[in-house]
């Protein structure tokens, strides 16, 4: 069962949005209605489905509804119409007091600009929500100093918010909602008042935790790199509609119209990334100098399970994997040069992450980056690949 | 469109009072009373206290809260009134200041936040407000002798009315300008209204309504010298007796005296809410969470 089920959602501004829904269903645009009737269309039928410990990306332009979406999921916007299931309830039907409930214990959320209160310390801060549950003093504050060891500012607990840099003021944001131990986490451009290297920080951060915590998030960007670093799941909205959810990759290889389209080209990196911008050093073995030995040695130290060999000249022969060698070692006999696989996909430096995409599918190993005379220049890992996309020159990763 | 009759609005306002000082006669005997103990206390507690000792904590006071120019000033400015003779007189004043200030704080706090919960009582309280003050203060002597006679009470009564505008808009304009996402913020994690309020909306509102209660004391101040006019006790009367016995001189001294004590006054709560340049908080939060905190900066 999905955590979040969103069923028809409408949420329309005006004096008698009931009114609305049907010229919407008719397919009257968000502009005609705005002229002609003066109600504002936030969101326009919206369905969707996230299930747990995903990270559910919602982007689109600005105006397109996203605040508003992700504010009718706990209804801090009043939803016009439709059903906004957590858990399995269906949160619009509850009274306030459930609602209450709901808010403190199910969902948490983060803010754009922080909305930190700046009369309490960062410590009575990330015990906020804990204080509005009713939490003795004593134990929240113990859980909050926890939170901010997770985030990172344990020795920041007396200082007043305003002291922090953004950053910093985003992790408390964080650490406020990770607090109440809410399985959901909405995120409303939580990163987007952050200067680019911060905001990276923050990225990593965020997906660190999402690592060791698995909670449920639905993150509001505008940024498609942001998105494709973070999303599991993309939804792309306009003028109050989903228009397409997808993983990255069909976001950016199926687009559902010329909006998505566009959307995915200005910021689209495939077509300017080449493979030498993304390659790193590609560790080798020289066939005439190693053994079966080296090379385990080699794939043990670095800790990868498969590696590639060259000649003396650094012309590329194939790969070897590691459990060809051991099982070579094992049975005490053979050579190296047996279990050379030839089967490597080979691409030059200045191809296209495109070309990459495609050549990863038929491909077991990395992908070699070869010059005209098939000498090995470097090697591009499938998490470049995406990292590349979304701007990044690359971590660390394993073959 | 003209009217060829004047509307009897003058005459009505007359039967209303006459009215309700016939029938509340009881309510308004009572409130006297609550009122003049209330003058009568702040009186005998400002006089219990030692001129030279009450003068070294007004100095300390304005040091702590306001820094050493400040401090020097009160403290010249209280030995100048004590050197004038005008010391018993400043202390009704301030008694005067005080009961007033005290309840406009206790009607004006809560009008405040009823103020901003909605706009409904938005749109009731402001109008009223704007009469209250804008009303030449002269006005409101007569009603308020027609309920209480001459004297002290009165005056009390007329400097309530006078100077409450400030503090209940201030509040409502403190709690309005709490920035949506922290109100947000405050609701996604499950706060009641309440908490909302009393969590988030007046802490937030605190330096506003002080600047509120800054005017507040201004404001009843400046109603001392008129409310002199109806009996009232303090350095208004001196102001008065220089009016009408053409006593130039002393007219000016009780009028130096009033100004030394508006500017010390002022100058004291005007600070309240700034933040100490030291350790970069409010004063009045100080108070609460005075002992922790190093801070610390850098990282991110
Ligand atoms: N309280 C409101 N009253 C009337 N219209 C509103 C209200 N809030 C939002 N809208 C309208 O609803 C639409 C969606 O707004 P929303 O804030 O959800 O967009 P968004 O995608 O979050 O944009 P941004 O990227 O700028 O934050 C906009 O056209 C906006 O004008
Ligand atoms: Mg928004």
């Amino acid at each position: 069962m999905p955590i979040i089920e969103v069923k028809n959602l409408y949420k329309i501004f005006g004096s008698s949005p009931k009114q609305v829904i049907p010229l919407l269903e008719k397919g009257e645009s968000k502009s005609s209605i705005l002229k002609k009737y003066k109600h504002g269309i936030g969101v326009n039928k919206a369905s969707f489905q996230v299930e747990k410990g995903e990270i559910f990306v919602v982007m689109g332009l600005s105006g397109s509804g996203k605040s508003t979406l992700l504010r009718c999921l706990n209804r801090l916007i009043e939803p016009s119409s439709g059903e906004v299931y957590i858990d399995g309830e269906d949160i619009t039907k509850i009274d306030v007091v459930n609602l209450r409930e709901v808010r403190r214990k199910k969902i948490a959320m983060v803010f754009q600009n922080f909305a930190l209160l700046p009369h309490k310390t960062v410590q009575e801060n990330v015990a906020f929500g804990l204080e509005i549950q009713g939490v003795k003093f004593e134990e929240r504050m113990d859980k909050a100093l926890k939170m901010l060891e997770l985030v990172g500012l344990k020795g920041y607990a007396n200082v007043k918010p305003k002291e922090l840099s953004g950053g910093m003021q985003q992790r408390v944001g964080l650490a406020r909602a990770l607090a109440t131990d809410a399985q959901i986490l909405l995120m409303d451009e939580a990163f987007s008042a952050l200067d680019p290297l911060i905001r990276k920080d923050m990225q990593n951060e965020l997906l660190s935790l999402q690592s060791k915590m698995k909670k449920t998030i639905v993150f509001i960007t505008h940024d498609l790199d942001e998105a494709l670093r973070i999303g599991d799941r993309i939804a792309i909205m306009k003028d109050g509609t989903i228009v397409q959810i997808g993983t990255s990759e069909e976001i950016l290889h199926n687009p559902a119209n010329d909006y998505v389209r566009e959307f995915t080209q200005n910021v689209n990196r495939t077509k300017i990334v080449s493979a030498a911008s993304i390659m790193r050093f590609a560790e080798s073995i020289t066939l005439e100098k190693a053994g079966l030995r080296t090379a385990a040695k080699k794939m043990n130290d670095l800790g990868i399970s498969s590696l590639f060999v060259t000649d003396k000249e650094n012309v590329l022969l194939g790969a070897v994997t590691i459990d060809e060698v051991s099982r070579m070692l094992r049975e005490q006999k053979g050579d190296l040069r047996e279990i050379i696989d030839k089967d490597v996909c080979t691409v030059e430096p200045d191809a296209s992450i495109d070309l990459i995409i495609t050549e990863f599918l038929k491909s077991k190993y990395p992908i070699a980056v070869v010059d005209s005379d098939n000498k090995l220049e470097g090697i591009v890992f499938k998490s470049t690949v995406l990292s590349g996309i979304a701007g990044e020159g690359g971590g660390e990763h394993d073959a | 469109m003209m009217l060829s009759t004047k509307l009897p609005i003058g005459d009505v306002m007359e039967e209303i009072i006459q009215w309700m000082t016939v029938n509340f006669a009881g309510f308004f005997e009572g409130m006297k009373q609550g009122l003049s103990q209330l003058i009568s206390g702040f009186q005998s507690l400002l006089n219990a206290i030692p001129v030279f000792l009450f003068i070294l904590l007004f100095v300390f006071l304005a040091w702590w809260v306001a820094g050493k120019g400040i401090a020097i000033f009160t403290g010249l400015g209280l030995i100048l009134i004590h050197n004038l003779l005008l010391w018993k007189q400043t202390m009704q004043t301030l008694a005067l200041v005080s009961t007033s200030t005290l309840i406009a704080l206790m009607i004006g706090l809560p009008l405040g936040i009823l103020m901003s919960q909605n706009d409904i009582t938005y749109k009731i309280i402001r109008p009223i407000l704007d009469f209250m003050q804008t009303m030449p203060a002269f006005v409101y002597l007569i009603p308020a002798v027609y309920f209480f006679d001459l004297g002290t009470v009165p005056g009390a009564v007329a400097t309530i009315i006078f100077a409450m505008p400030p503090i209940v808009r201030l509040t409502n304009l403190g709690i309005r300008q709490v920035p949506k996402d922290i109100i947000e913020a405050s609701k996604s994690f499950g706060s009641t209204p309440f908490q909302l309020l009393f969590k988030v909306q007046i802490p937030l509102a605190i330096p506003t309504v002080l600047a509120g209660l800054n005017q507040t004391i201004m404001l009843s101040l400046s109603m001392v010298v008129i409310s002199a006019m109806i009996g009232a006790e303090g350095l208004g009367n001196i102001v008065l007796q220089g009016i009408t016995q053409m006593k130039i001189g002393k007219g000016f001294e009780g009028g130096l005296a009033v100004v030394i004590i508006a500017m010390i006054l002022d100058r004291i709560t005007q600070c309240l809410g700034n933040e100490n340049p030291k350790t970069g908080k409010m004063f009045i939060r100080n108070l609460r969470t005075k002992k922790k905190n190093k801070s610390l900066r850098g990282g991110i």
